[in-house]
Order: C-alpha cells, then sequence, then structure tokens
C-alpha cells in the first residue's frame, strides 16, 4: 500500500530541544573540565592567575559560549518542569515570560561580567 | 448506536501520594535529576554570575567575596549547588550513554543509577572536606 507522504505532528520542538539538551549539556561538561584544568595547572584558586585567565580573549569567548549553553539548557529543562506541574495556563504562560526575560536578563549579565572591565 | 453498547469504562485508581509511592532506583536518579536542575536554575546561575563578577572587579572584591563564601551558611549553599551540579553532571552524562544505547537493559539501568546516586554523594563529601 502506498502511504501517503506527509508530517504528522505539529510543531517539532521536541527533537530540537531534545538536540539542544544534548549540545549544551556537552559544551558545558567541556568547559566545567577546561576551568577545573586550568585552575590545577594553576596550583589553585588566586586572584592574579584567575584575572590573567579571563584576559584572555578566547577564554572570554568560551566562557560566553558556556554561559549561553547554560541559559538555553536551563530555559529547555524549566519550560518541561512547568509544562508537568503547572497546570492552569495563565500560571503557566506567567512563569514561562518571567524565567524568559530572567534568562535575557542573565545575558546581559553575562556580557557585563566578561566585557564590562575592558 | 454501537458505542453506547459498551460498557462505561471503570474508574481507574488515582494513586498519586508522593510518600507512598515507591520509585524504582532510575525513578529516583530522575526525580533528583530534576530537582539538582531547579536549584541550578534558581540559586546556582545567578550565585555563579555574581561570584565571577566579584572575583573579577578588583583584589578587595575577590577577598571581600572568599570572606563572605566561607561563613557556615555560605558554604553550607555551596555544598548543596555543589550536589547538585556533581549529580547533574553524572545523571546527565548517564542519559548520554543511555542515548547511545549503552546500558539500556534493566540491570545495567539499575546499576548505573545507583553509581550515580553514590558518586554524586561521595564526590560532594570530597568537596566539602575541602571546603571546610
Amino acid at each position: 500500500m502506498v502511504m501517503p507522504k506527509r508530517v504528522v505532528v505539529g510543531a517539532h520542538y521536541g527533537w530540537r530541544d531534545w538536540l539542544v539538551q544534548r549540545v549544551s549539556a556537552v559544551v558545558m561538561a567541556l568547559y566545567t573540565l577546561l576551568v577545573l584544568f586550568l585552575v590545577v595547572r594553576n596550583g589553585g584558586l588566586d586572584y592574579a592567575a584567575w584575572k590573567a585567565t579571563f584576559s584572555s580573549e578566547i577564554f572570554r569567548l568560551a566562557s560566553f559560549v558556556f554561559m549561553l549553553s547554560l541559559l538555553w539548557h536551563a530555559w529547555v529543562g524549566v519550560r518541561n518542569i512547568a509544562m508537568d506541574y503547572l497546570k492552569p495556563v495563565g500560571v503557566r504562560l506567567t512563569f514561562q515570560v518571567v524565567v524568559i526575560v530572567l534568562l535575557i536578563g542573565y545575558v546581559g549579565w553575562t556580557i557585563q561580567v566578561l566585557w564590562g572591565g575592558v | 448506536m454501537a458505542a453506547l453498547d459498551r460498557p462505561a469504562p471503570k474508574p481507574r485508581p488515582v494513586y498519586l501520594n508522593l510518600f507512598a509511592i515507591r520509585l524504582p532506583l532510575p525513578g529516583f536518579v530522575s526525580i533528583l535529576h530534576r530537582v539538582s536542575g531547579a536549584l541550578l536554575f534558581l540559586i546556582g546561575i545567578p550565585l555563579l554570575l555574581w561570584v565571577v563578577q566579584r572575583s573579577l572587579a578588583s583584589p578587595d572584591a575577590w577577598e571581600q567575596m572568599r570572606a563572605t563564601l566561607s561563613t557556615p551558611l555560605s558554604k553550607l549553599i555551596l555544598i548543596v549547588l555543589a550536589w547538585a551540579y556533581l549529580h547533574h553532571f553524572i545523571a546527565g552524562i548517564r542519559h548520554l550513554l543511555m542515548d547511545m544505547h549503552w546500558g539500556m537493559d534493566l540491570k545495567s539501568a539499575r546499576q548505573s543509577s545507583a553509581v550515580t546516586i553514590v558518586l554524586a554523594i561521595l564526590l560532594t563529601l570530597a568537596v566539602a572536606v575541602k571546603l571546610w
């Protein structure tokens, strides 16, 4: 029998969320290992070495990519939690708007932290 | 109409007492993944940004931040967050391995759940010892 070639489900954010969650997780895991390596190489935490680490433009960019991954990852996770536990549409929508605004604010704060002192 | 001939569906038992449901071990890892993720979102992200901001501001700000983080309450919060990060990290790697169809049978899934819970707690204890 010839099946009609058609798409049977709606918004397709399911597989995209799935992928984002995994790619962002791998980015964060690698960054975590990088920071651990740098701290161990510096022989611990002290202000001068820490400051020097963040003066590298490449490290700042890596940190930015880490933060974007973290914030996006947080969005997918928090949204899933909201969809499971917040049933009234109004409550869920309000909560999600607050979270989105908060996350966008965090992006701004991240830029400020990384490049504000330059 | 045919639909009317069918017997009415039996009411199914709804039994969602969270304190009486016994979760299987992988279920525990799963709910802890959520709890740790929520903690990291609510406290972890703003704290991380604040700490990095203070740590880079000046040598004085660095010392001040270190002092703020060494009060017993701060240390307690840091230890809880360390657990959240470690559990979320290890459970996440378990997820990735299962995505690659590694450890999918029931026995391995139970074993890796136990490893996740125990390893996260052991590493958190190591962090706690280092912190105190």
